[in-house]
């Protein structure tokens, strides 16, 4: 049987893969991928709770919510980072090193 | 309609007047391409001033909540709103004059500008955390893209980055932290969660689940105050971005943060409404509050101590100022909160004015290093003398408007049995005078550079006005005194359902 600490487990899983990829990633787009990945780690908690926990439908409208703004998020992301391949002709993060101290 | 929500949008109206600004100027910038520039800037300034002379009337209403709980109209709202609306109004007068924006299309800007101010409004206001996360992401996704204004810049292009991938993590681990708290106690409205933990949400194993969901979340508001460990990216985001920007940034949002983290840690996790706060025993998020305040003040100031770059050395002092700011919150008192507001107007108008300085010298040297603040006083003792006078209310020298701000959030901790922690900031208040005397030695003591001598500098009357409007507040508050104590102690009632 199949339970809500099933999905915490997976959530907690994909949350941590997402915080590695940030770090060690030094592919802006792959960065990227990372975020969106925290981003569904919290939108399946969200509905696991919803189903799981306390059966009402809180959880899975924030849900949508979430998911609306991760697509807003990724679109100013990838157009920064266009901007970026614009101006180095790289996405390579380690290029962007003008600001320091 | 509902009934209810009908009667809800008559208290919204700053609200709406906003977002109807916000359509027209992205319209008539579309539509007008030949007088677009001076009908963006009106349209924008009327749109701020209505929404500002829209949330007087608010200070009367009845404490409530409206649309089924979602936003809070109390006093501690309405205050922010009208704190922040000047603030975006300020920066729209700033921002024409600023030679790196004209460069710009800046219709643009405007939007951006009334973008986040909405988003600002609403985070000051957000009682629901599911208002409160779209509120903090509507100000952080319109910010990256005003940090990357200038797109052929690399710098600002690199700011924008960093500020990108550091805001998706923060607010990412902050939702993460929300959907926890979620799963406690079945809620996502900040009244509702703080009865849920009374009644044992909280307790046993569960406590430690609170514990973990308030650091993620305190992620967010970290990230959006700029306070230790996540301030990271204000460095390099200040560096980078347009100075008008930076100013904003280093004012709006901060303000807008600490908005929503006294609101969230006042009417979420306090054991007791009234006159004096506590916390769960489950969880001491005073403590943990207490030590970010202190380590943010202490990495800001010594930090700041060694930069070179004027704009990078006021982030650091942005940074410190935080931390004064949340020594205003953990006091857990009525005069706590006050000190809080105080800081935060006495704050706006020194910083804002430091930084108004720095855009009218680079519009002339186009540079922001220090060492171009050579010979200021022979090129303009007015801007030399302005600049004075904000760095020592900065160093929060009296009679300047920094020191009431400083004496308010001591004088709370001083109160509270807090005399160490006042102490404290006493002490990094002494470290905070040497690079802000600093500034002032370079602009007057130290010797030109041999060669062509600069020529004098001359403002624009526009210049000179908005000038004097940061000037006069910043050395005349005190004869105001009256009348901000009487505002900011009436601003402080929080809902608490």
């Amino acid at each position: 049987m199949i339970g809500l600490s099933h999905y915490l487990i997976i959530s907690a899983a994909l949350f941590s893969l997402g915080i590695m990829a940030v770090m060690t990633r030094k592919n802006a787009v792959n960065v990227l991928m990372g975020v969106e990945l925290i981003l569904n780690s919290a939108n399946l908690n969200l509905v696991a709770f919803s189903r799981y926990a306390w059966m009402n439908l809180d959880g899975q409208l924030y849900a949508v919510f979430v998911i609306v703004i991760a697509a807003a998020e990724a679109a100013v992301g990838l157009a920064i980072v266009l901007s970026m391949y614009r101006l180095l002709k790289s996405v390579n993060l380690d290029k962007a090193d003008t600001l320091k101290g | 309609m509902n009934p209810q929500i009908l009667k809800d949008l008559q208290a919204f109206y700053p609200e709406i007047t906003l977002t109807a600004t916000l359509l027209a100027v992205i319209l008539i910038d579309l539509a007008a391409p030949r007088i677009r520039q001076a009908t963006t800037f009106l349209f924008t300034a009327i749109g701020l001033l209505l929404a500002l002379a829209l949330t007087f009337p608010l200070f009367a209403a009845k404490s409530g909540t409206l649309f089924y709980g979602m936003v809070a109209l109390d006093p501690m709202a309405v205050f922010f709103k009208g704190f922040l609306i000047i603030t975006s109004f300020l920066i729209l007068l700033v921002a024409p004059g600023s030679k790196e924006i004209a460069k710009e299309h800046i219709g643009e800007f405007y939007t951006l500008l009334l973008g986040v101010t909405l988003g600002m409004v609403l985070l000051a206001s957000a009682t629901d955390m599911l208002m409160l996360f779209l509120a903090l992401e509507m100000v952080s996704v319109s910010s990256y893209i005003m940090v990357g204004y200038l797109s052929t810049e690399r710098q600002s292009n690199e700011a924008s980055l960093k500020y990108f991938l550091f805001g998706a993590v923060s607010t990412g681990s902050m939702l993460y932290g929300i959907t926890l708290l979620f799963g406690l106690t079945g809620t996502t409205k900040l009244v509702l969660i703080r009865e849920a933990i009374i009644h044992g949400a909280g307790d046993g194993n569960n406590g430690l689940m609170l514990l973990i969901a308030t650091i993620f979340i305190m992620a967010g508001f970290g990230f959006k105050t700029a306070s230790v460990p996540f301030h990271f990216w204000c460095p390099d985001v200040y560096t980078g971005a347009p100075t008008p920007v930076t100013a904003f940034l280093s004012v709006g949002p901060k303000a807008a943060g600490f908005a929503t983290l006294i609101r969230f840690f006042f009417t979420g996790l306090s054991d007791t409404a009234g006159s004096i706060w506590g916390f769960f025993p489950a969880m001491n998020w005073a403590l943990l509050v207490l030590m970010i305040s202190i380590i943010t003040m202490t990495l800001g100031n010594i930090a700041a101590l060694r930069q070179e770059n004027l704009k990078r050395m006021l982030a650091y002092s942005s940074i410190a100022h935080a931390g004064y700011i949340l020594m205003g919150v953990v006091v857990l008192t009525p005069q706590g909160l006050q000190s809080v507001l105080v800081y935060l107007i006495t704050y706006l108008f020194m910083n804002l004015g430091a930084f108004m300085v720095v855009i009218e010298v680079y519009n002339r040297t186009g540079s922001f290093e220090l060492n171009d603040y050579r010979g200021l006083w022979r090129r303009s003792p007015f801007l030399t003398i302005a600049m004075t006078i904000f760095m020592l209310s900065l160093m929060g020298i009296p009679p300047f408007a920094g020191f009431f701000g400083k004496l308010y959030v001591f004088g709370a901790a001083v109160n509270h049995n807090l005399a160490w922690f006042a102490v404290l900031g006493a002490l990094n208040s002494v470290i905070a005078v040497y690079y802000y005397a600093r500034v002032i030695k370079t602009m007057i003591i130290d010797a030109e550079p041999e060669g062509a001598q600069a020529p004098p500098i001359s403002l624009s009357w526009t210049s000179h006005i908005l000038m004097w409007a940061m000037l006069l507040p910043t050395a005349g508050l005190m004869l105001f005194w009256d009348r901000i104590q009487e505002i900011t102690s009436n601003s402080i009632t929080l809902f608490f359902g």
